[in-house]
């Protein structure tokens, strides 16, 4: 692009030669409207958009493209996030709806165990009770005889709704607790900064062990809600110093003081004015919340003080499918590759959010 | 509410910023009074206390490390410094409206244009959606955007400079404020749309009798809008004067090496006369006149004491030892000049 730029730069200068031989001067270069248009850098930008509005007329304005619209351009440019969307959605919508499905066509379910005391044993994938070749269990079965596949869909379940509600949590806490430190600055700022510094000293995965160990274990039901509230309080950290970082910086552009001139309360300059700015980093951070959390839930799961059955998690799937790795891989193969895929694919999809919604740092 | 009298009348303001280097005395003991319907131009160098003056006014120095130390600042008969936070919101965006410098940051980019006009009307003139909506595209018409209604949508991004300040003014003008203070309202815009955006702002304020107090470092922008001007120098008044009178007959020195540096187009003078120096620095004044050792007329008593706000006629205040002799001296140049026209007529 930069070539084509200077090209368009030195090809008026060929046309202009010093000074005729006579020592006449030459007539100027006619150079034409669009032409001038073209070399103007980017910065100008405004500027042409309002060339082309005259150009047009008034009754056909020039339709603006937003931010989000650009950025969701540059998005589906990047075909590795693209690649990342695709899957997470795939994943997202075959975990919400898959489970029916399964339970529809085969009878199977998440906690379904075969009353037969023969068919109580894990198959291969693919494999009927007699060893031939079946749409049964296409992810095989655990040492209960339960379908695998249901249990990794339901699983899904869990993990993205444990994964999207803290991150969700630490969104609401972050964002608000940051925006107010960073606007308010001086002692308040100092003083909430300093329990995020000390919150961070704590070792939070062992928070979290504490938490669980103490009140948990009481229904499944309950061990999942204290699942969501142990990751979000804990994840919300980084998220405040972030969205404090971009207040501080955007805190003394005249807007927020052309907002206070008018009378604006302090609450709607932080909310209405400040917070929105800091969308971008905000929803990239976001992106790459969820599948840091949904690690952490499976780590918790793996040891045991996470989900617990006979609901599953993708990371108490792992957990039971290890025991058998010699003897069943299948158990441990396919959660495990299911878990893999979606971290993947949502970190690229993070990434590309980024370079998506922050331009200036993808041409560097 | 009286028609006539003061709209605003600020006495002895101190605004003080403690800095690590000491205190920095932004602005030092300024006085002066606005009329209704009256536009008062405020002039200086960069540094001079313009912009902390007026933002003392509506009491949006940044605290700490800034601070309003002493004075009185009468707005309409009130005390702005004792009104309570939550009262003196409602005078702001109501009835004391600010233009800021630099259009380009002062529009919010992630609103659109309907939105922030929309918010200051619904927060004081208790506007619903709708009407608020109306208001808005009236505004933007009013300030000359052409095709409001389908503009007003918006992002500020889509708007060029000159826009977008139109934008900033429709927004200042929204609830028909009594005071509109202007912050150089046209320095980050090039030339012609300057001349635009100066031609509305005195259209507008005649239409709706506001008074202004425009704040610039450019001679030219005050000198066809104003009716008085304040030249302010190192957080102080130097002269204080109607229009016409600083214009042709300053009684400072200061004000006289300003004029100076104006470019006059029909004269070829040469190189154009700058005032030697630098502003001095706010936090280590020196005991006598600040302006002392910049000054072609200083002299001894200039470096020692501090000069006295001298009244040289009705209206017309210098802060000089020798304001009456550079006066007198001004009204001699101004009567050769006028002789010069006159033999040139001839």
């Amino acid at each position: 692009m930069n070539d084509e730029r200077t090209d368009k730069i030195r090809e008026p200068a060929e046309t202009e030669p010093a000074l005729t031989p006579l020592g006449t001067p030459p007539e100027p270069p006619i150079r034409s409207r669009t032409g001038d248009i073209i070399h103007t850098s980017p910065e100008l930008a405004v500027g042409e958009g309002d060339v082309r509005t005259a150009e047009r007329g008034v009754q056909e304005p020039l339709k603006g493209t937003s931010l989000w619209k650009d950025a969701w351009r540059r998005l589906l440019k990047n075909k590795l996030a693209v690649f990342g969307m695709i899957v997470v959605i795939f994943i997202a919508l075959t975990s919400i709806i898959g489970p029916f499905i399964i339970q529809k066509a085969t009878g199977y379910s998440y906690n379904y165990q075969p009353p037969e005391t023969d068919l109580k044993k894990p198959f291969p994938p693919f494999s009927a009770p007699d060893g031939t070749f079946s749409w049964t269990h296409p992810m095989g079965t655990d040492n209960l005889g339960r379908d695998i596949l249901a249990r990794v869909l339901t699983g899904g379940q869990i993990s993205l709704m444990v994964g999207l509600i803290s991150t969700i949590v630490s969104l609401l806490i972050g964002v608000s607790y940051g925006a107010t430190a960073g606007y308010l600055g001086g002692r308040v700022d100092n003083v909430m900064m300093r329990i995020v510094d000390i919150l961070y000293a704590l070792p939070y995965m062992m928070i979290v062990i504490v938490l669980l160990a103490f009140f948990g274990g009481k229904s499944p039901m309950g061990q999942l809600v204290l699942l969501f509230v142990a990751l979000g309080a804990v994840s919300w950290l980084t998220m405040a110093r972030i969205v404090r970082g971009q207040v501080i910086s955007l805190k003394n552009q005249e807007f927020v003081l052309a907002a206070r001139a008018t009378g604006v309360s302090t609450s709607k300059i932080i909310f209405r004015h400040l917070v929105p700015n800091t969308l971008g980093p905000v929803i990239v951070y976001a992106t790459l919340t969820i599948p840091q959390v949904m690690l952490q839930e499976a780590f918790l799961s793996f040891l045991g003080l996470g989900v617990q059955a006979p609901l599953a998690s993708w990371g108490s799937l792992a957990s039971e499918g290890i025991q058998n790795i010699a003897i069943f891989p299948w158990q441990l193969i396919f959660p495990g590759v299911t878990m893999a895929l979606t971290l993947f694919s949502l970190n690229f999809l993070g990434d590309g959010l980024r370079d998506a919604l922050d331009p200036q740092m993808r041409k560097v | 509410m009286s028609r006539n009298g003061n709209i605003l009348s600020v006495k002895d303001l101190r605004t003080y910023f403690e800095t690590e280097d000491g205190t920095v005395k932004a602005v030092d003991g300024i006085t002066f009074d606005l009329e209704r319907g009256e536009t008062l131009g405020i002039v200086g160098e960069s540094g001079s206390g313009k912009s902390v003056t007026n933002l003392s006014i509506i009491r949006l120095i940044p605290e700490p490390p800034g601070k309003i130390v002493s004075g009185e600042i009468l707005f309409d008969g009130e005390d702005i410094r004792s009104i309570p936070i939550e009262d003196l919101r409602r005078i702001r965006g109501k009835r004391i409206a600010m233009i800021f410098q630099d259009p380009m940051t002062s529009l919010n980019p992630f609103m659109r244009i309907s939105k922030q006009l929309m918010e200051i009307t619904e927060l004081h003139l208790g506007y619903t959606k709708e009407q608020a909506y109306e208001h808005a595209i009236k505004m933007l018409d009013i300030v000359g955007i052409p095709d409001a209604r389908s503009r007003v949508d918006s992002y500020p991004h889509e708007f060029s400079g000159g826009m977008r300040q139109r934008v900033m003014i429709a927004m200042a003008l929204s609830c028909e404020p009594e005071l509109l203070i202007a912050d150089e309202p046209t320095t980050a815009l090039d030339v012609t749309i300057q001349a635009q955006i100066l031609e509305l702002i005195k259209k507008l304020k005649q239409e709706t009798g506001t008074s202004v107090i425009l704040i610039t470092h450019d001679l030219g922008v005050v000198a066809g809008m104003t009716d008085r001007i304040i030249v302010m120098y190192a957080g102080k008044i130097f002269e204080q004067a109607r229009t016409r009178e600083l214009f042709s007959a300053p009684g400072n020195p200061y004000t006289k090496g300003l004029l100076r540096s104006v470019p006059d187009p029909t004269s070829e003078q040469g190189a154009l006369y700058q005032i030697p120096g630098l502003p001095p620095d706010v936090a280590h004044l020196p005991p006598g006149c600040p302006f002392s050792p910049r000054c072609e007329r200083a002299e001894e008593i200039c470096r020692q004491e501090f000069p006295p706000f001298v009244q040289i006629n009705a209206e017309h205040h210098s802060l000089c030892h020798f304001a009456e002799e550079v006066y007198a001296k001004s009204l001699a140049e101004r009567e050769a000049r006028e002789r010069q026209k006159l033999t040139i007529q001839q």
